[in-house]
């Protein structure tokens, strides 16, 4: 503890409001990451299985996903434009010392992105007019422009936990950078495909989380079967995959960055036969209370051997290090993830044990009352993984390096409490309206589909097929010119 | 040229499309808020909705190109002016992000008074985001930081920053304007068009008149901008923006309004470049130099074998939707689509 008070005494005032404002911005984003990642190729797949079967149910749970990608889209642009200004507001040390050494990264990310947001905008808007296999085509590349983005950042994150490519002259500033070193950093790999996997997990969870819950309540059409099966069939395919890349990275850190891997495990003192502790909590002395413990594991998950020598906090000095608390947080939100991770699997396990035995999907309310969880529960995961990460690399944010501290921008502490004070309100306000919007979309999906399935003239909603001519939207939305009576007012809707 | 000076040709290019594409967004944005009230302004509000949907986010990445430009090519420089204009900027980015929402949430909600309010919050930031982009434009063209300066206001609350803001501000109108007028030809909606081609020539004359009021400060107030703004390569681009803005004016003037769309354009990038290349050698006058802050040299050439490659695989792309957006190929999946027929559920 008193190292702790130490470190915060010594850290400048900015330190503190810095990081809030970053990690609250963050956290924020990371939310809309899976959606922007592989919701498209969830969408997709679900869109080619409409047009090969010439199913319209599918067509249209396609293009319902593709009105939430718009929005969910345009707010994830606004929030990753505020991330980069603030490593300019907030990090300018590192920015100004590194930016020519890991910024490459990113500028495979811009265009990434930028081809994103061109075929995305296509794709959003091209059901109506396209022909339809035109349409499908231009929506291809979308995944694959979603990968490129995500290798972009994990290069320049991963540099930031494994920096290599430079070399440093006598005032310590990179030299000799090697672009192509840079990026393929040690924990770039494992980093990249446990965090792409991540993301089609996760989507593929949350929305087949909104279908099951729909199917808790008694909405059992095919509409909502399908809805339900398609994302989660992606995700009970790549969570297998998921422990294992997750079982690798793991490994990657023990090897790649010792100490980082001693504060998930709390591991103090370097030794080997290593205990595995469930939760816990560490203490300065290096002792650990409460959690379950269990003789030789880490050891074993390490190095798949009890004899496995595992380093130890206590090995590196304490200002190179995490603190206890940071330990003690990393450790937890580590173990949460892997529990969750764990239980996931166990669903997938039911599923597809009841598909391979039986040919359909669960009939149990508690398959689906744990589904509707896992779309929460992989977020949360996602979640506890970026903390894992980037609080584990403390005190540096470049790995022996450059020293958060260092990084700090110079501007007054007051200001960038009010900057957070004031961030936090936009993004309340902005996330808040997000989910409101949502929630209105969906109850406005399914109180039209219900007064269609009772108006009889389509027997479903599934007859309506989402290409082909339309009464004219575009002109017949428009209100009125002149005084504006509002005839035509259904665009602006009412009070 | 080496590859810095490359390198700091395409930022410049790159703001130059950020003006002008994102300029425009803003620009509607402005034409929004002074719409009027909830009816009076409806129909300006419907078109602005409809026309600028599709290529918004596009628009809005040129900025992220911009900022990945900046700290990869010159982290220096990136750093300098993120700590030398924090203010200005933090405006800027909460702005962006309040704009980009309002916008984004307007579409779906459907009751008139969130309408509002997000419709409000979209304006207003419209307004404030390129005012201060401008400000901390001006602040570097006069050389008021260098690196190592502390947060102040002195860099970005100057004569020349203001008219840089203010600029910024009526430009972006301007370029809404022109481009709402074009839309409205295709949306076929005649009073729309002739709405917009008036507040279009109120902008350009404001716009004129506002810049030779910021050539006239920048004489005393930023000597270096001035004397690359008044020999060589930048005098051929201001007067070059002066021959699109009396060309602009003209088309305008005639009815049809046909390629007023590329002439606005030509008129903002070439007072965005001229700017730049009245700068050279300096990426900030006096103060640092394009060879000073760049970074390293093998870290250039890959950004420009990046940049190669995003000229290659991105312009096509952004090219192919302009034009299926300028064609009126791309509607918006308007919540009609998924909801036809029948009375409102709701209300």
């Amino acid at each position: 503890m008193h190292t702790t008070l130490h470190l915060l005494a010594e850290a400048p005032p900015q330190m503190l409001p810095a990081r809030s404002l970053m990690a609250f911005t963050l956290a924020s984003h990371i939310i809309l990451v899976p959606m922007g990642v592989a919701l498209p190729l969830i969408t997709l797949i679900m869109h080619g299985y409409g047009l090969r079967r010439g199913d319209a149910t599918a067509l249209l749970l396609a293009r319902r996903w593709s009105a939430v990608m718009a929005v969910q889209f345009a707010i994830g642009v606004v929030t990753g434009t505020v991330l980069s200004f603030e490593f300019g507001l907030l990090w300018p040390g590192l920015m100004g010392r590194w930016g020519d050494v890991f910024g490459i990264g990113f500028g495979v990310e811009a265009w990434a992105f930028f081809l994103e947001a061109v075929l995305i905008a296509i794709y959003l808007y091209g059901w109506r007019r396209l022909p339809a296999r035109t349409h499908f085509l231009l929506g291809l590349p979308l995944p694959v422009t979603a990968l490129l983005g995500a290798f972009g950042i994990l290069a320049a994150n991963s540099w930031m936990n494994t920096p290599q490519g430079f070399s440093l002259d006598s005032e310590g500033n990179p030299v000799d950078v090697d672009v192509r070193k840079a990026i393929f950093t040690p924990m770039f790999g494992p980093q990249y495909w446990h965090f792409v996997v991540a993301m089609l997990v996760t989507a593929g969870f949350v929305v087949a989380g909104v279908y099951a819950t729909g199917w808790l309540r008694g909405r059992r059409d095919r509409y909502h079967r399908l809805g339900f099966t398609v994302p989660f069939t992606v995700a009970a395919v790549f969570t297998p995959v998921q422990f294992m890349l997750g079982d690798a990275i793991a490994r990657a850190v023990f090897q790649k960055q010792p100490v980082k891997f001693a504060a998930m495990e709390i591991v103090w003192n370097t030794d080997t036969h290593v205990p595995e502790y469930l939760f816990g909590r560490l203490h300065p002395d290096g002792t650990v209370t409460g959690g379950i413990k269990i003789p030789q594991l880490d050891s074993i998950l390490a190095g798949f051997s009890p004899d496995t020598e595992v380093h130890g906090l206590a090995t590196v000095p304490a200002e190179n290090r995490p603190t206890v608390a940071q330990a003690t947080l990393i450790h937890w939100t580590f173990d949460i993830m892997v529990g969750i991770g764990s239980v996931l699997l166990l669903l997938v396990v039911w599923y597809a044990f009841v598909w391979w035995r039986r040919r359909r999907l669960p009939a149990s309310p508690w398959f689906y009352r744990s589904a509707a969880c896992a779309g929460v529960a992989s977020v949360i995961a996602v979640e506890c993984g970026w903390i894992t990460t980037e609080v584990g690399r403390q005190p540096w944010i470049v790995y022996e390096n450059m020293r958060v501290a260092e990084a700090v921008t110079g501007a007054r502490s007051s200001s960038l409490w009010t900057m957070f004070g004031l961030v936090v309100v936009v993004y309340v306000f902005i996330f808040g309206s997000f989910l409101a919007v949502l929630l209105k979309m969906r109850t406005r999906w399914r109180l039209d589909d219900e007064r269609r399935a009772e108006a009889g003239t389509m027997a479903t909603p599934e007859t309506d097929t989402p290409y082909g001519p339309r009464s004219a939207v575009a002109a017949g939305d428009a209100p009125a010119p002149g005084n504006g009576d509002g005839t035509a007012s259904t665009e602006d809707g009412r009070p | 040229m080496t590859a810095a000076g490359v390198v700091a040709a395409v930022l410049l290019l790159a703001v130059a499309a950020y003006t002008c594409a994102g300029g425009t967004d803003y620009g509607a944005g402005f034409w929004d808020l002074t719409a009027g009230g909830a009816e009076r302004g409806k129909r300006p509000r419907w078109l602005i909705d409809h026309a600028m949907a599709p290529v918004w986010e596009v628009n809005n990445v040129w900025l992220i190109f911009v900022l990945v430009i900046m700290w990869t090519g010159f982290p220096v420089f990136f750093q300098t002016v993120f700590s030398a204009m924090w203010l200005p900027l933090a405006l800027a980015a909460i702005g962006i992000v309040l704009r980009g929402a309002g916008f984004a949430l307007r579409k779906p909600t459907r009751r008139i008074a969130g309408r509002r309010v997000y419709g409000a919050v979209f304006a207003v930031s419209s307004l404030l985001t390129p005012f201060f982009l401008g400000a901390a434009a001006g602040g570097i063209a006069s050389g008021r930081v260098g690196p190592g300066t502390e947060p102040t206001a002195h860099a970005w609350f100057n004569p020349t920053s203001v008219f840089f803001g203010l600029l910024a501000v009526v430009g972006t109108a301007l370029l809404g304007a022109v481009f709402l007028a074009a839309d409205a030809v295709r949306y076929e909606a005649p009073d729309l068009h002739a709405y917009f081609r008036r507040r279009a020539l109120v902008a350009l004359a404001v716009f004129a008149v506002l810049g030779a009021v910021t050539l006239i400060v920048a004489h005393g107030d930023a000597p270096h901008l001035w004397h690359g703004l008044s020999h060589g390569a930048g005098l051929v681009l201001v007067v070059l923006a002066v021959v699109a803005t009396l060309v602009t004016a003209w088309l305008l003037l005639r009815t049809s309004g046909a390629w007023s769309r590329p002439a606005a354009v030509v008129l903002m990038a070439s007072a965005v470049l001229a700017w730049g290349v009245a700068q050279r050698p300096y990426l900030i006058p006096g103060r640092l130099t394009v060879a000073e802050a760049a970074g390293a040299p093998s870290t250039l050439h890959w950004l420009l074998i990046v940049t190669v490659v995003a000229a290659v695989l991105v312009f096509p792309a952004v090219a192919f939707l302009y034009r299926l957006d300028t064609r009126g190929e791309l509607e918006p999946l308007t919540d009609a689509d998924l909801r036809r027929g029948g009375p409102e559920p709701e209300s």
